[in-house]
């Protein structure tokens, strides 16, 4: 069964299924631009300390108010439930938003989440007013839990962050898929390029969230732009109900009034 | 006196608000968050809170990320 309509958590609806990072591109030009390409209408952002001593240097944040982006900061960095509370509320402050991706980070080398801790920062955000996005990993239990405790979303990843590996885990997330309708799951992290976010799209995701795949690529606003061609694509295939797999051919063509047939 | 600024030592003059502080910071205000040993200063009550010896400040903004 297809979920229709539009992306929806936390009573706002999104323009697109497509939500971007702002982090890592060559410029602020080229963020703009890619960001535009992307046709995206949210963007996540980091919560960081003010460079003492850089005085009034052109921000990303000039670029998100200009293109009037809904702002979800989040929690890239925190290793325990206290600090991720701790920058969400950072974030919450200088942000003006009650949006938050939570990252709860368990092991440094792969940046896989810490489901324990994960859960732990989601209820108390929750608790706290916060419309919590948690990054999760692709355990269907650990995402029924987090909707339990409230989330208005989960956004499973596809393969570790920034690796570019595409979707790792196909089964695992539509298991996840079909095992959460009611809140909105988006394959956060892992995309490297526009197929595997068609890929994740066709699993039945609700939306992809993506950073690298677009900034790391050569040209990053062509990109953006494959990547909403995808993240379309994939939507529209998946609604369409793709046809069976079978090991064997069936003709497309007639089979009966074959020129030198017997019939 | 001494604060600890976003983890550095930094000298204030005795009787400095959070707002002299941040003011030289150069950022517009609306992009900022702030605590003070710990605990959120909501925006708008930077000017009246006077800082002491010690104090734990750290100031923080929006940047790209993913």
């Amino acid at each position: 069964m297809a979920r229709k309509g539009s992306l929806m958590f936390g009573g706002r609806e999104l323009g697109s299924r497509l939500i971007v990072g702002t982090g890592k591109y060559p410029s602020l030009v080229v963020a703009r631009r890619a960001i535009e390409a992307s046709g995206a209408t949210m963007v996540t952002v980091a919560v960081r300390r003010v460079e003492l001593g850089k005085r009034g240097e052109p921000s990303i944040l000039d670029v998100l108010t200009d293109l009037k982006l809904a702002i979800l900061p989040n929690t890239a960095g925190c290793y325990t439930a206290d600090e991720a509370v701790r920058v969400a509320r950072l974030g919450r402050e200088a942000g003006l938003s009650e949006l938050v991706k939570v990252e709860v980070i368990g092991d440094e080398k792969t940046l896989l989440p810490d489901n324990e801790g994960l859960l732990q920062a989601t209820r108390t955000l929750v608790k706290d007013g916060f419309v919590v996005l948690p990054y999760t990993n692709d355990d269907l239990v650990v995402a029924k839990r987090l909707r339990d405790a409230g989330a208005a979303a989960v956004m499973p990843l596809g393969a570790p962050i920034g690796s570019g590996l595409g979707i790792q885990n196909a089964l695992n997330l539509r298991l996840l898929i079909e095992a959460i309708p009611e809140i909105p799951v988006i394959v956060d992290a892992g995309v490297g390029t526009a197929s595997d976010a068609a890929i994740a799209m066709e699993l039945g995701a609700d939306g992809v969230l993506m950073n690298t795949g677009i900034a790391g690529a050569r040209d990053p606003v062509a990109m953006a732009r494959a990547m909403r061609l995808a993240v379309e694509a994939g939507r529209l295939a998946y609604e369409a109900g793709r046809i069976e797999k079978k090991p064997y051919a069936t003709a497309s063509s007639p089979e009966t009034g074959r020129v030198g047939g017997n019939r | 006196m001494q604060l600890l600024l976003n983890g550095s030592a930094t000298e204030a003059p005795e009787g400095a608000t959070l707002e002299s502080v941040i003011g030289r910071l150069g950022l517009p205000v609306a992009r900022v968050a702030v605590e003070r040993n710990g605990a959120i200063v909501p925006r708008g009550q930077y000017a009246g809170v006077v800082l002491a010896e010690g104090d734990v400040i750290e100031v923080v903004t929006l940047v790209g990320g993913g």
